[in-house]
């Protein structure tokens, strides 16, 4: 098995598509209650799995284009079909998932192994019928998305009239016609006439889910711009522009690196918006610029490791993070498997372990604590025997229930708040 | 977990840092800690994944370091300093070739075929290359700045046939930008030997790729943008094309 890369639930939480590092995408569904079986509902098995990406050589660079599969947004379902976009660094793909349980049987022309029946054999008009068939699951390439980023897509994001969708790279946001693949409008351009100025990228960047005409993205500097397409054809200057001003007693030379934003998203209701940087989790009122309305801290522990997580680059891990349904509670990962939630009104959070051995199937997962005083108690960790290689970036919350999806290097964890 | 053994030892005690930043700078500790800083972080920028394009995220976070770091040692008067002793030429070098980077640059008519492919490069040194290059989709050639960045080059890369190569290079790009129907003879009466040395250059550095020159890729993976691919592509055949002629003739 390979990394995961990112995980995804669709509108109604049924399907989980996750991507990894190979290309490929895999695709859970949800089992069914069953009398026989009450105890499998909440239960997620294999639906499908498809090579979505291939790895790609650009001869003029004499650079390898990655499989890695960066992001995969569903396309809310419209027949019974499934459509979801899949992208890597350079094109983004839709594909159309569907189930075929009959086949015809009785051609006319053609014998059950599809050969040509001979002319003298057909002695009757025969009509073919359907016969029931086990459950296949087609994955199949609709869409190619192609040719429209000179630098590495780092989001997609559907827009809510369902016909088009963003893709942003490290410099440039372009805005796609999910039938046109080729031609894409360029919204936003951040790239300087002169490389050398450059000092800011775009990281992340998402639509509104109710205002088809609002998104934003983040920056490496820690901004986010909201932009409105009606405003103008270049959403080079923004409608909004939220920026936390800077804490002078904690400013180190890590400080901008810490404060780029590698995540943003929506909330469900679309009132607010959060971001996650290096140590932080923050809330932010849409119409409040200047400041968030909640932070959370997320390993404040690692502030004083900044220059070991320099050296060994995990300063640059990109977290990412989500909202529940209803907007309550907000989730996001951390090290040594550790991934965090925190409720909005209580106040409260808690630290959670996604590894085999702190997870036993219907076992209850137990908190954890990392010690960050001198005395360790039982059951703490302490932060010098964190494993920084063991980081959760992707996490995913049904769009309705309390079942979250934790992807751990190359594991996906599904936890389920305990109904009794 | 965290690197052990490593000569230089990284200090964790940010809160150190932080407390002296804006008190004294006094402290001896300090300015070897933010030197130790530098250095890592030109490291950083110079390691060159040679299959994959390098984050451009993390490379723009780690100039951006870089620069601040500099900045407020030329503040602090260390700067010069450090330029007066030789720490080992190589760090000089690379101080220096920072000190390139900040200037304004030379190329501004990047023309309508906006390189979209100018990768932020880790290495200073071939984003001077790589600029340079660019001129195989604009018609500007400006002979100032090469001759700098052609500096630049010895500095790091003593390699004698360097000069000639661009040399050759830039004529081939600069005739294949004015190329028409008529101007195929003029290719040829400009035909000299040095297009048999850009031959087996060209063999030569592609074969070389692997062994962790990136500005002698870089020169050769010049920017382009998904409108000018083709003609870039093009531009590419015919060289090749009239290499073939030439060794047959």
């Amino acid at each position: 098995a390979d990394i995961i890369s990112t995980v995804e639930f669709n509108y109604t939480g049924d399907l989980l598509a996750t991507g990894d590092k190979g290309g490929r995408v895999v695709i859970f569904q949800r089992e069914q209650e069953t009398k026989s079986r009450p105890l499998s509902r909440g239960e997620y098995n294999v639906y499908s799995t498809f090579q979505s990406h291939e790895p790609e050589f650009d001869y003029l660079k004499s650079l390898e284009i990655e499989e890695k599969i960066n992001k995969i947004r569903w396309l809310p379902q419209q027949n019974a079909a499934h459509f979801l976009l899949s992208t890597n660094d350079k094109t983004i793909k839709l594909w159309k998932i569907s189930e075929r349980d009959k086949r015809a049987e009785g051609y006319n022309l053609k014998d059950e192994d599809g050969r040509l029946r001979e002319p003298f054999r057909v002695t009757e008009l025969r009509v073919p019928t359907l016969k029931p068939m086990d459950l296949m699951v087609e994955a199949s390439p609709r869409r190619t998305f192609a040719n429209a980023h000179t630098y590495h897509i780092n989001s997609i994001s559907v827009n809510s009239d369902y016909a088009t969708y963003l893709s942003a790279d490290d410099l440039r946001i372009n805005l796609w016609h999910l039938e046109v693949t080729n031609r894409s409008f360029n919204i936003v351009d951040i790239k300087p006439a002169n490389m050398e100025e450059l000092t800011e990228v775009i990281t992340a960047a998402e639509f509104h889910p109710h205002h088809c005409n609002v998104f934003v993205y983040s920056s490496s500097k820690g901004t986010i711009r909201l932009c409105d397409m009606r405003s103008s054809a270049l959403c080079d200057q923004h409608s909004k522009f939220f920026e936390e001003p800077e804490d002078p007693s904690s400013r180190s030379f890590f400080s901008e690196i810490i404060s780029s934003i590698s995540d943003v998203k929506f909330s469900h209701s679309g009132r607010y918006m959060m971001t996650r940087d290096y140590l932080s989790v923050k809330v932010w009122d849409l119409n409040m610029e200047n400041r968030p309305v909640e932070t959370y801290q997320v390993h404040e522990y690692l502030r004083s490791k900044l220059c070991s997580l320099y050296e060994n680059d995990c300063i640059f891990d990109k977290f990412e993070c989500c909202w529940n349904g209803s907007d309550s509670t907000i989730m996001t990962g951390s090290y040594n498997n550790f991934f965090r939630t925190f409720e909005r009104n209580s106040r409260r959070d808690s630290t959670l372990e996604a590894s085999r051995e702190s997870s036993k199937p219907r076992a209850i997962l137990k908190p954890r604590k990392v010690c960050t005083t001198g005395k360790r108690k039982k059951d703490e960790i302490t932060v010098d025997s964190l494993d920084f290689n063991k980081k959760i970036l992707h996490t995913a919350w049904h769009p309705m229930e309390n079942i979250i999806a934790v992807a751990a290097t190359n594991n996906l964890y599904l936890f389920q708040e305990k109904v009794n | 977990m965290f690197v052990r053994g490593l000569k230089r030892k990284c200090f964790d005690g940010e809160e150190d840092i932080e407390g002296t930043l804006a008190g004294i700078k006094a402290i001896p500790s300090y300015n070897l800690q933010r030197q130790s800083l530098l250095d890592m972080s030109l490291v950083k920028l110079q390691l060159c994944h040679m299959l994959v394009e390098p984050n451009l995220c993390r490379s723009v976070l780690i100039a951006n370091t870089v620069r601040q770091i500099q900045e407020e040692m030329t503040q602090d008067g260390t700067w010069q300093m450090i330029n007066a002793q030789s720490t080992g030429q190589a760090s000089l070098d690379r101080l220096v070739s920072t000190d390139i980077l900040c200037r304004s640059s030379r190329d501004q008519a990047e023309g309508k075929h906006a390189p979209a492919y100018g990768t932020f490069s880790k290495d200073f040194e071939s984003d001077q290359a790589q600029d340079s290059s660019e001129t195989m989709s604009t018609a500007s050639s400006v002979q100032a700045p090469r001759n700098l960045q052609s500096n630049v080059w010895e500095m790091e890369n003593p390699q004698d046939n360097k000069g000639n190569f661009q040399k050759s290079l830039d004529q081939i790009f600069e005739t294949l930008e004015n190329k028409s129907p008529n101007s195929v003879e003029d290719l040829f009466t400009e035909v000299d030997s040095s297009y048999y040395d850009l031959d087996t250059m060209l063999t030569g550095m592609m074969s070389n790729t692997k062994m962790g020159h990136c500005d002698s890729l870089e020169t050769f993976s010049s920017p382009t943008n998904t409108a000018s691919n083709s003609n870039c592509k093009s531009d590419l055949n015919d060289l090749d094309h009239i290499v073939e002629i030439l060794v047959e003739s």
